[in-house]
């Protein structure tokens, strides 16, 4: 079991860990950064949903041994003082209720700007139905993505 | 014109403790079925209302925050009656004592708004009158010519003005108003208008603590072998291979407890083994290494087969009247016309986004409790037994709940909890899977339902019987009142609509499969099938489903106009766009009226696309619109999940779905587009967490026949032939 290196919202991170434990876990249980979810572990519902390399990926099925000397951001890293773009359009819409899905959607939505500043209804529907939201949030996730990609 | 309003007993009073203006409310016990005697005290406080020096108010509540927002629609009740500034006002912790308080603590049964809607704006009146007395006098003014203003206290002719927090001092030393006088909806600040949520902020940066968050120093996290045969126990297990695995501390056997006993929320568990360990994938290495051998007991032998055969046979026989109008055999052998259908429902699954899980720290001298849970009075009670501790050692921490919707009424998690902290001697978290939380939910009822009605040579109709075979939730808590579970017949025994000659039948079916309150409880099913039927009626008399129903409620005004509302703003009545078809249907649940109209298409391989939803809902008073639409569109996505896509089946005693996989969720991109209208109301409070569900699977169904002539009688709908 060797250190496994990787950087976490900017910072180097050092990790000693059986290097098939989902990142996941590592990120929650290791390094205390609990925004991010645990919905199913099967890479089904995108609660877990972080950044690597910029890559939207879901975490529950990434072993650590898959970040080894990557960057990882995390919903604890999309911003400071809640400033992206996203997370305005969170609050102008009003989006969570029970919030638990609302980081993995938040970092779908993340990368799916960083990629495609304007997103039609179909470049949402492709990016976003990896995250379930058992609340019903949809209609206005849809909102406030079409909100932040015209930045008002 | 105000609104005086007369107080039968003391509802709050200020309480000495503290800096600041403090006022202790007492709230009246939930509208449910659990409710109990009202506490003997004539004063037992159970929310407060804090205004701290510095202007900050804080509105303390005993309500669970799940996305349903009630907490939010709560402080409103409170900021609107104080005119406070809304950005100053804040959530305090969910109080920690439920043993202490004087109503059980059980966010449930859509009853937080409904039970406090007067208390709460009393009690932030009673404030409000106190800081004008302060600044009157201050001023040496008549109060009468004072205002409260959005955090402020106006003097009308001078214009001098001081704010809350300047007096905050003096207020706190004068009495506290019997009769405060409650503000004219007219004038109205936030009730009524789209206030923003005070959950929201932390629910964008991963801030919002939920149960599966809780970190305590030392703390063990623990992953649960369960048997998956309902009733099953464990017969041997390979302690020694678990603990091989690195990380792994204890394994400790837990035993079934049935839940059989009766009472408040008594808790049911499966018998299993716990690996306890230092990180949740420990665990969980150490748990698939337990090879554990069961005795799978009475239950090894049912299906969902066996279970829909039991229902059909019962249902041969009458069961027990809940409703009898006129004569309905006669009426039917007399119908010009008759129709009979059986219709079915699957035993469904909660499916919290946020699986279930709790922390527990026993002590010697007490025990601690972090739980997502719906019922801190049941978490209490549970933790106290299985601590072995008095129960007002017990402190429950309630966090944010990743969604409850009936699930975390339920305190088997933190029995889990409470005996596994106390057979290790340290606090742990027991986490479930996704696979452990499909596979013991406690499920929404499976039921069948056979109907006959008649219609007369002029096409009105005449009859209506209807027979409903189920397992009976309230079973668990005790025997049955007149054999009746009202939670099987709400929304069948109640049908609003006037037929001359009417019949309601219950009959029980004694199943082992655990069984829990899912979100709008029995209306999920009595909606689908009554509304289904009624539609069926609707084609034997030959008339359009809206008209007929709108003539069978003349009698029900409040119900016409949310229908005819839905109808109108969804174009009923004119050409649905090419393609698509149009189903409408009608709900009251929990106090309030919903009808939604759904526009729905097939597409090539057979599968449901609805595209559009038309809700009108009359819920009494409007407190937060913005709330209210939220909660119709998510109750819309709860039924249409379950519609489409929901089943939980058994075979050999187990049930056989897993995960999403095979549990499908609805999914961004079959999202509808939902309108949502209120019908203005001055009718009593009603719910809104809940009501929202009920039309949706019948407005769907009604909506597929329309456009391809076949009738949906049992649930999910799968694909269209
Ligand atoms: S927890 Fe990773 S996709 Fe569900
Ligand atoms: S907000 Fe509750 S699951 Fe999405």
């Amino acid at each position: 079991m060797a250190p496994i290196h990787l950087t976490v919202n900017g910072k180097l991170r050092t990790v000693d860990v059986a290097p098939d434990t989902p990142l996941l876990w590592v990120i929650r249980e290791h390094l205390g950064l609990t925004g991010t979810k645990f919905g199913c572990g099967m890479a089904l519902c995108g609660a877990c949903t972080v950044h690597l390399n910029g890559t939207a990926i879901r975490s529950c099925v990434t072993p650590i041994s898959a970040a080894a000397g990557k960057r990882v951001r995390t919903i604890e890293g999309l911003s400071r003082n809640q400033s992206h773009p996203l997370q305005r359009a969170w609050v102008a819409e009003d989006v969570p209720q029970c919030g638990y899905c609302q980081s993995g959607q938040l970092m779908s939505a993340a990368a799916l700007l960083a990629k495609t500043p304007h997103p039609t209804d179909a470049d949402i529907d492709e990016a976003m139905s990896g995250n379930i939201c058992r609340c019903g949030t949809y209609q206005r996730i849809r909102a406030a993505i079409h909100r932040a990609s015209k930045g008002v | 014109m105000s609104t005086h309003s007369d107080l039968s007993r003391r509802e709050f009073l200020q309480t000495a403790a503290g800096a600041g203006l403090v006022l202790a409310i007492h709230l009246p016990p939930p509208l449910r079925r659990d409710v109990r005697a009202d506490s003997a005290d004539p004063f037992a406080p159970n929310a407060w209302l804090a205004i701290a020096p510095d202007g900050t108010v804080t509105v303390t509540m005993d309500r669970s925050e799940m996305g349903q927002g009630a907490p939010t629609a709560l402080a409103m009740l409170v900021a609107e009656e104080l005119e406070a500034d809304w950005a100053t006002v804040r959530l305090g912790t969910t109080v920690e004592n439920p043993a202490a308080w004087s109503r059980r603590m059980l966010t449930g049964g859509s009853s937080s708004v409904r039970t406090s809607y007067e208390p709460l704006r009393k009690a932030g009146a009673a404030a409000r009158e106190m800081l004008v007395a302060a600044a009157a006098a201050q001023w040496g003014v008549e109060p009468a010519t004072c205002q409260a203003r959005q955090g402020t206290v106006v003097h009308t002719p001078s214009g001098r003005s001081l704010p809350y927090k300047a007096l905050v001092a003096t207020a706190a030393t004068l009495p506290v108003p019997a009769n405060p006088t409650l503000k004219p909806p007219a004038e109205f600040r936030y009730l009524g208008k789209r206030v923003k949520r005070l959950d929201t902020p932390l629910k964008i940066d991963g801030s919002a603590v939920f149960g599966l968050d809780v970190q305590v120093p030392g703390m063990l996290v623990a992953s649960i072998q369960r048997c998956p045969v309902i009733g099953g126990k464990v017969k041997r297990y390979d302690a020694a291979k678990a603990k091989a695995h690195p990380g792994v501390r204890h394994v400790v056997e837990l035993p079934e407890i049935p839940g059989t006993g009766g009472g408040f929320f008594p808790t049911r568990t499966a018998a299993g083994v716990a690996v306890v360990a230092d990180t949740y994938w420990q665990a969980l290495q150490g748990r698939r290494a337990l090879e554990v051998e069961w005795d799978e007991g009475p239950n090894a032998g049912l299906s969902s087969a066996g279970i829909s055969a039991l229902f059909a046979q019962l249902a041969v026989q009458p069961g027990v009247v809940a409703r009898k109008e006129g004569e309905p055999d006669a009426a039917l052998g007399a119908a010009a016309k008759k129709i009979a259908a059986v219709y079915e429902v699957p035993f469904l699954y909660h499916a919290t986004m946020e699986p279930m899980n709790a922390t527990a720290h026993v002590r010697s001298d007490g025990c601690d409790v972090w739980a997502p849970t719906q019922n801190q009075t049941g978490a209490q009670a549970v933790a106290a037994q299985y601590a072995g501790v008095p129960i007002e050692q017990v402190r429950v921490h309630t966090t944010f709940l990743g969604g409850g919707f009936g699930r975390r009424a339920e305190t088997d998690f933190v029995a889990e909890a409470v005996q596994l902290s106390k057979a290790v001697g340290a606090p742990v978290k027991v986490i479930w899977s996704r696979e452990d939380d499909v596979q013991h939910g406690f499920y929404r009822p499976a039921s069948y339902h056979a109907f006959a009605a008649g219609v007369d040579a002029a096409g009105a109709p005449t009859a209506w019987t209807h027979r409903i075979v189920a397992p009976a939730i309230l079973a668990r808590f005790g025997p049955l009142q007149d054999g009746i579970d009202r939670t099987t017949v709400e929304g069948a025994a109640n049908l609003p609509y006037g037929f001359p000659n009417l019949r309601v039948e219950q009959t029980v079916a004694d199943l082992p499969v655990p069984l829990g309150f899912w979100r709008s409880v029995g209306s999920s099913h009595n909606a689908f099938v009554t509304e289904s039927f009624v539609d069926e009626v609707a084609v034997a008399a030959g008339k359009d489903p809206f008209e007929l129903r709108r003539a069978l409620l003349a009698a029900q005004p409040r119900h016409r106009a949310v229908l005819e509302l839905a109808a109108q703003k969804a174009g009923w009545g004119t050409p649905a766009p090419a393609g698509r078809g149009r189903g409408i249907a009608l709900a009251e649940s929990f106090g309030s009226i919903v009808a939604e109209v759904a526009e729905v298409s097939l597409e090539s391989g057979g599968q449901v696309r609805v595209h559009r939803v038309v809700c009108a809902v009359d819920c009494g008073p409007i407190v937060n619109p913005d709330t209210i639409e939220a909660q119709m569109q998510s109750g819309v996505v709860y039924g249409l999940t379950a519609a489409l896509y929901g089943a939980i089946t058994i075979d050999k005693g187990r049930v056989q779905q897993s995960n999403f996989n095979d549990y499908p969720m609805l999914r961004l991109r079959e999202m509808p587009a939902v309108e949502t209208y209120i019908v203005p109301s001055d009718a009593k409070q009603g719910g809104m967490g809940e009501p929202g569900t009920p039309p949706i699977a019948p407005a769907v169904c009604n909506a597929i026949f329309a456009l391809t002539g076949k009738r949906i009688r049992k649930l999910p709908i799968g694909t269209i032939a």
